[in-house]
């Protein structure tokens, strides 16, 4: 798939996020936006997966840590065939298999149960760790947010996967800059952060636009050096692509009403 | 009797066990491989050991993440820290999408002694058990451990297992051991204990000071707590019409709430909890701790001597 079909991809993908949202009446229709092109990135450019067989013990491995960017994974499970569009119109509803947040269970291509924030990394190391214990040549792919980086176990699961030298992982940072109560200078400063996650040993690529889809696809088949996994450190813009929600905190966990909806599409129509 | 074996030392051995017929097992450690007898594993198959550091959350996702690639990870720690401090961890990334890791974590209960209270956990059954699916089991002797690891080896699903750090007698030889059923050791008439882990074999020494009195005692090792063998504990129930549970937890939330769920409202009944009445551990040798709280034999029996 060359860059303007990626780019395709990711717009309907985006107005996937809006329609859902706006169906439920709730979502987080911000950090899903902001994540969209590293997440196509990995499904559409480095990832072996099989949507007529989403359990085959040899697929590459996605973990969604920031879970509550489920829209989003939806968004390119539906795109990718793993699920029906038709899902959408109940997405959080009672007895749908698209939960708030990703339900592993339910869910045909989701590997991991996820929205509780913090545990992704570590979910991956294990994958990532059992797939080099195996033999197998699995790769593993985890997407965390930035306020995510908070929490005390993402830097327990990097120190864990340089210790066990997971060169089979990469870790995707979508640092939007923005959680729920404001900036993250605002609620808790995650300071240099590609200089800290460079001293717990991963090999990081920074992209100033990691919502450049070409950026993102070039940093994702970029080679990382032996024995270290690897990091990109995407700096996205949360609400990518709409306007009105372009780098606006409420943004985070509000859904966009009818006529909101309708502004979105619009804006993401042709594109 | 034979020699006094911990449960966990029990566990270190029956891991090396099955370890050597089954390739899938691994086991992940964090910092404590030395007290929960894990280290067995790792000499024997270091490339199947993985310690995960002083790091308990990490370790248990880890342990989700290697049941997804097929593989059969036990996870052991110390159960303060590994139902307690990674209890999130258990609940949203192993029970929740039912991911086969098997949870044994050591220390439990005051039974640890010298550590103190911060280390003695004794609401770890209460903490699993509210967890929907998840399965939990208290072995009462260094036999029934090995024949619990290798049961849960074979069952598909999250499971926590429950071990102590003090040797204790081994009594337990021939009794099967399913998951989910209850052993009758004792028969009895007067009175029914349901009683796990270290307590059943002091709750097996109380029934005999008790007979000296002229009560007859039932004693029931319920070593698995969820799902709890209902039909058992109704049958004794109603054959003695007098029940005492005895474990070395909280009175809430453990065994004796467990039974309790299965008798309420359907079976008439006296009922009588033996066990840590919202407390804290604190330091001692682990004999005396466990007559601090009122957890040895002769205790026991003038506990259920007073309740009838």
């Amino acid at each position: 798939m060359n860059m303007e079909e990626l780019s395709k991809v990711c717009t309907q993908v985006r107005r996937d996020i809006i329609n859902m949202t706006a169906n439920a009446g709730s979502g987080h229709p911000g950090g899903s936006l902001s994540a969209v092109e590293l997440m196509v990135g990995a499904f559409y450019t480095q990832m072996r997966v099989d949507p007529q067989n989403p359990h085959d013990p040899n697929r590459d491995r996605f973990i969604l840590s920031k879970g509550h960017a489920a829209p989003c994974y939806y968004g390119v499970l539906a795109e990718k065939g793993f699920i029906s569009r038709d899902e959408f119109k109940e997405f959080r509803q009672l007895h749908n298999i698209l939960q708030g947040h990703p339900d592993a269970k339910k869910v045909p291509g989701v590997d991991a149960s996820t929205g509780s924030l913090g545990q992704g990394v570590s979910i991956a190391d294990g994958m990532a760790l059992g797939a080099k214990h195996l033999g197998k040549d699995t790769k593993v792919f985890v997407l965390c947010g930035d306020g995510e980086l908070q929490e005390g176990q993402i830097w327990e699961g990097l120190m864990a996967a340089a210790h066990y030298k997971l060169d089979n992982l990469t870790v995707m940072i979508d640092n939007n800059g923005l959680q729920i109560d404001g900036s993250n200078d605002q609620v808790m400063s995650l300071g240099d952060l590609a200089a800290k996650l460079r001293a717990f040993g991963l090999h990081v690529i920074e992209l100033p636009d990691g919502n450049d889809i070409k950026a993102v696809v070039d940093a994702l088949a970029a080679p990382t050096e032996a024995g270290k996994p690897k990091c990109i450190l995407a700096h996205t813009v949360k609400g990518k692509g709409v306007s009105f929600m372009e780098n606006q905190v409420g943004w985070h966990g509000k859904a966009p009403n009818e006529e909101q909806r309708q502004q979105a599409l619009a804006e993401l129509e042709g594109k | 009797m034979a020699d006094k074996i911990a449960t966990r030392a029990a566990y270190g051995d029956a891991l090396v066990e099955l370890g050597a017929k089954n390739d899938k097992v691994v086991v992940l450690d964090a910092d404590l491989s030395h007290a929960t007898m894990t280290m067995n594993f790792a000499k024997a198959y270091p490339d199947r050991f993985f310690n995960a550091g002083i790091a308990e959350a990490n370790m248990v996702d880890m342990g989700a993440g290697l049941s997804t690639m097929g593989l059969i990870p036990f996870c052991s720690t110390f159960a303060m820290f590994g139902a307690g401090r990674a209890y999130e961890q258990v609940r949203n990334t192993i029970a929740y999408p039912k991911f086969n890791v098997k949870l044994c974590m050591s220390h439990a209960g005051v039974s640890v002694g010298e550590d103190g209270g911060s280390h003695q956990c004794v609401e770890d059954l209460a903490l699993m058990r509210v967890i929907p699916g998840m399965t939990v089991i208290v072995p009462a002797d260094a036999n029934e451990t090995r024949k619990a690891v290798f049961a849960l080896a074979d069952f598909q699903g999250p499971a926590y297992m429950r071990l102590c750090r003090l040797a204790s007698p081994v009594f337990e030889d021939d009794q099967p051991f399913e998951i989910g059923k209850a052993n009758v050791l004792r028969e009895g008439t007067d009175v029914a204990v349901f009683a796990c882990g270290l307590m059943v074999s002091e709750s097996l020494e109380a029934a005999k000071l008790l007979e000296k009195d002229g009560i007859s005692a039932a004693v029931i090792n319920v070593h698995t707590i969820k799902p709890i063998d209902a039909t058992c504990v109704t049958e004794w129930a109603q054959k003695c019409g007098k029940v005492v549970t005895v474990e070395e937890h909280s009175v809430i939330g453990g065994l004796g709430d467990a039974v309790a769920d299965v008798l309420m409202g359907k079976v008439a009944c006296g009922f009588h909890k033996i066990g840590i009445n919202d407390q804290f551990g604190q330091s001692g040798k682990a004999p005396e701790v466990l007559a601090e709280y009122g957890l040895t034999a002769p205790q026991i029996a003038a506990s259920i001597k007073a309740s009838l």
